[in-house]
């Protein structure tokens, strides 16, 4: 089995290079991505698509409700397409779309309409300052309607990505700043390695389904994109205290894969939730909520969220360091609830 | 009412659709003040003709996006009346399976995505399916009906700016009632008509008289022919007036009352009426038969819709995604 060994956006691109080339009605739309002498949206995801596929690269004016609504009705005429923004922040211009219009269609038609649209956007705190920077996922929890995904690494990205484009439904992914391995001048400082090997077969990662990623016995982390790899250095720090971390990402939001968290949870009775986001009403509540509505025999200690404070995102350095949950400020969490 | 050398059988249909509409709408209403009927509507009584001689311009294979004043642009897209009253009555016969209720009527089969109840949000919507159109090489139309008040929406720029920028097959159809909801156009417009806000994209734009159902016909006709080979949107101002409140009691009290009257006397049924009986292609006989037979057509439907299951409390969890 030959492999490649590429970043997250270089392993977009080709799964979107493959998916064009296997299925002529997909099809991208958004700004900047169809460029010659630009950058392939704000990211290089899409960095010279438009030489194989000029017809189906649309790209758009700066009209974010306008171009997701532009994909919905194309999706409902039998085209799939693959909606993305530069920034998360931005497709807050486009939530008529997306939250009325695409999550709501097939519902209101009575299931008649299929909506095959997959979005993506960028999240993450990247020294972009307040509007930038924020993590939409806890904006989209309830607009039931879009499944969401947040691959990690550029193997669950293909996969990720290659479910969702095939999905009949909508699905938005959030992909991290840090982890797309952007290079020349949209390389990311402070970016993570979340490059993969990535098998030459057409393999899907089914959406809906965690993985461990990391097995141990005291403590489940469970934490996606950017705080899973934090959490997976946070456990590697624990384990030379003594402390056994089993580390689950999601990869899914919804559907979300309870299954797997809660035999988690069974085997440690601890857990701690990290994200990016501002801690009120984020994903770490809902999870939470859920494991003491369900879960509460098994549960050993208070579950811990480590989340950003209730601010935006700052911009200067010292205190954008201070916002996003650190390496120490997960094993801290994890401290307190193995100590409980 | 202009244009002539139209055959008897197609004037008639018109006329028939128009009153079908209105009786429809009257139907409704009633239904809802005796309270028979759950949710609210928004009614389109005095604006048949928008729907209607847009609608005979088009192929059943071109779609249309409505607004949450949807009933006789689905009617006149060939909804039937059975599937448009279950769904108003919020039974599993209705278009939506009662899922969408009188907003969001609509059913992809007859060329009609459930309707938009966002002010403007079709547009980018209508946008994407003259998009679709054009780049599967497929000479259908889409239409997006819109009132006056959507085209102060944001959606509406940059929708219509994308129809423009791409020559898409679409044609923006405004139903300008004077009002949106209760606030006069002329309070958020500052231009004379609304269709000259189409130069700001670089397409045509036309006013016309929307309670003339053939001049309607007429002008959708030729946008629609200017979509279909290619050559790109037209905004479509059709002026009209909505005879009934905004929505199920509103009385309307801003409306005044000698604009009122003089609605009255130039709604698009009446007009057509005469220009029929005038040049002799009916008797009074004749239309008195029509709405006859609308008004039996509407009362089976309502019967049928009484009739039906009423959903599964439980269906609540159902359509939400495919897999």
């Amino acid at each position: 089995m030959t492999m490649k060994r590429l970043s997250i956006a270089e392993a977009l691109r080709e799964c979107i290079r493959g998916e064009m080339r296997r299925d002529e009605r997909v099809f991208c739309i958004g700004e900047d991505i169809a460029v010659r002498g630009g950058w392939g949206g704000a990211f290089t995801v899409t960095l010279g698509l438009e030489k194989e596929f000029s017809d189906r690269m649309i790209n758009t004016p700066i009209s974010e409700n306008g171009f997701f609504g532009v994909a919905l009705g194309a999706a409902m005429m039998g085209l799939r397409p693959i909606a993305d923004v530069q920034y998360a922040d931005f497709a807050l211009l486009a939530m008529d779309q997306i939250v009325n219009q695409i999550a709501k269609m097939r519902y209101m038609s009575g299931g008649k309409l299929t909506v095959p649209v997959t979005m993506r956007a960028p999240v993450g705190v990247t020294g972009r300052g307040a509007q930038h920077s924020q993590s939409l996922e806890p904006f989209l929890l309830p607009a039931p309607g879009i499944k969401i995904v947040c691959p990690a690494t550029a193997y669950d990205a293909v996969g990720l990505l290659r479910s969702a484009v095939r999905c009949d439904d909508p699905v938005m992914m959030f992909e991290h700043k840090l982890l797309y391995g952007s290079k020349g001048a949209r390389a990311e400082s402070g970016a993570i390695d979340a490059s993969s090997e990535i098998p030459e077969e057409d393999y899907v990662v089914p959406i809906g389904r965690a993985v461990v990623r990391r097995e141990g016995a005291d403590v489940t982390v469970i934490a996606t994109l950017l705080m899973m790899h934090r959490s997976l250095q946070a456990a590697a720090l624990l384990e030379q205290e003594g402390i056994d971390v089993e580390v689950i990402d999601p990869r899914s939001l919804v559907p979300f894969d309870w299954d797997t968290v809660k035999a988690s949870v069974v085997k440690t009775g601890r857990v701690v939730i990290v994200e990016e986001s501002p801690k009120r009403n984020g994903v770490g509540a809902e999870i939470a909520a859920t494991l003491a509505e369900e879960m509460i025999d098994h549960l050993t200690a208070p579950i811990k969220r480590v989340a950003a404070p209730n601010t935006p995102a700052p911009f200067a350095p010292p205190m954008e360091e201070y916002y996003v949950p650190s390496v120490e400020r997960i094993a801290e969490a994890v401290r307190q609830v193995t100590s409980y | 009412m202009s244009p002539t050398g139209y055959g008897p059988d197609f004037l008639l249909d018109l006329y028939r659709q128009m009153v079908l509409i209105r009786h429809f709408e009257e139907r409704v209403k009633y239904l809802f003040l005796e309270g028979v009927m759950p949710g609210t509507i928004h009614q389109c009584n005095g604006q048949e003709a928008c729907a209607v001689g847009v609608c005979a311009a088009l192929e059943p294979a071109d779609v249309i996006t409505s607004t949450h004043r949807p009933h006789g642009h689905a009617l006149a897209k060939g909804i039937t009346v059975v599937e448009a009253m279950g769904e108003l009555f919020g039974r599993t016969t209705g278009c939506c399976k009662g899922k969408g209720g009188s907003m969001h009527l609509g059913d992809l089969a007859k060329g009609m995505v459930p309707a938009i109840a966002i002010v403007g949000g079709g547009i980018p919507v209508a946008t994407g399916i003259a998009l679709a159109f054009k780049m599967k090489k497929e000479k259908r139309v889409a239409v997006c009906f819109m009132g006056d008040g959507a085209t102060n929406e944001g959606a509406f720029h940059e929708g219509v700016n994308m129809g423009a920028i791409w020559t898409l097959p679409v044609v923006y159809v405004v139903e300008n009632n004077l009002y949106g909801a209760s606030t006069p156009v002329s309070w958020v417009v500052r231009t004379k008509t609304i269709s000259e806000r189409s130069r700001l994209y670089g397409i045509p734009g036309v006013t016309i008289d929307g309670n003339d159902v053939l001049a309607v016909y007429v002008a959708a006709k030729k946008a629609v022919r200017r979509a279909r080979t290619g050559k790109g949107p037209t905004l479509l101002e059709l002026m009209t007036y909505r005879i009934t409140g905004h929505s199920r009691r509103d009385p309307a009290l801003y409306q005044p009352e000698e604009e009122k009257k003089r609605a009255l006397e130039n709604e698009p049924i009446g007009r057509f009426a005469k220009y029929l009986l005038d040049r002799q292609l009916a008797d009074q006989r004749r239309l008195d038969q029509i709405a006859e037979e609308v008004d039996q057509e509407i009362e089976a439907a309502v019967e049928m819709a009484l009739a039906a299951p009423q959903p599964k409390p439980e269906d609540t969890l159902q359509d939400l995604f495919v897999a």
